[in-house]
């Protein structure tokens, strides 16, 4: 059951994925972006991390890629034109990524010759409660950090949008 | 056992992922969508992180890809208000021609 959950969310999560970068207009390429996010969400939950999957939901799938859509909509920029690449980047670019992907594979594949197997209910570690009483004991100053993060990039997007009105 | 997953193959989504993220970036000339592929990047790095804390049975690394969600709002929004600034100003979302800095 598991295992047929695995396979279904990653393969949507891929071909998803693939979608991303190969569609030509962005507002397609931010449509599959949101079907990873939700795949991922999935997947989360089966690794235990509840919080993280309706966060990785309600943040990314909700909040970020509102941005995303809503930018794209408002500047309606159309279909990307096909550009003359440089001869290198067309020459390298597939293999360089190909074996970018075969050292990841590599490594891990050495990391990790007996697989430990992953089943849903395994890791109960990752409740809205647990996540909570980490965040606020062991990591609060890094949590505070954030606050003061988040108030950073409120004032600079406001100070960048009130420019471009001008 | 039957029907569970090993634990590797989460580590090579998120590779796939990451990877894929790269390809995006590097291929394409569309500004946003290169962003985008800078979330398809983070993606992957928060699955990895919650690999490993199943893997660990601690939940250390469901914060810290809480912290890379925090971040990652932040930086779109940041990003997002230089790309309308951008775009107001030259007209343009292809990264060819934002090149003033070459001269």
């Amino acid at each position: 059951m598991d295992l047929i959950l695995f396979l279904v969310f990653a393969g949507i999560a891929v071909v998803a994925a693939i979608n991303v970068v190969v569609q030509r207009h962005p507002i397609s390429s931010a449509v599959s972006l949101i079907a990873v996010m939700g795949s991922l969400a999935v997947l989360y939950l089966l690794l235990g991390a509840e919080f993280l999957a309706a966060a990785q939901v309600i943040v990314y799938a909700g909040a970020i890629m509102v941005l995303f859509v809503f930018v794209i909509m408002l500047l309606n920029a159309g279909g990307e034109t096909k550009a003359g690449r440089s001869f290198v980047a067309s020459l390298l670019g597939v293999p360089v990524l190909v074996a970018l992907l075969a050292l990841l594979a590599f490594f891990t594949a050495r990391i990790y010759p007996r697989d430990p197997e992953v089943h849903f209910g395994g890791f109960r570690g990752g409740t809205a409660q647990a996540v909570g009483r980490a965040l606020f004991t062991t990591y609060l100053l890094p949590f505070e950090i954030t606050s003061i993060l988040i108030l950073i990039a409120i004032v600079g997007a406001i100070v960048l949008a009130r420019k471009e009105l001008e | 056992m039957m029907g569970h997953v090993p634990l590797s193959w989460f580590l090579m989504l998120s590779a796939v992922l990451f990877s894929l993220g790269v390809a995006g970036f590097i291929f394409r000339r569309n500004i946003i969508t290169m962003f985008m592929s800078i979330e398809l990047i983070l993606n992957a790095v928060n699955l990895t992180f919650i690999t490993f804390a199943y893997q660990r049975q601690q939940v250390a690394g469901h914060l810290f890809a809480f912290f890379v969600m925090v971040v990652a709002a932040a930086e779109a929004a940041v990003g997002l208000a230089i790309i309308l600034t951008v775009f107001k100003n030259r007209g343009t979302l292809n990264i060819d021609d934002l090149d003033s800095m070459k001269n």
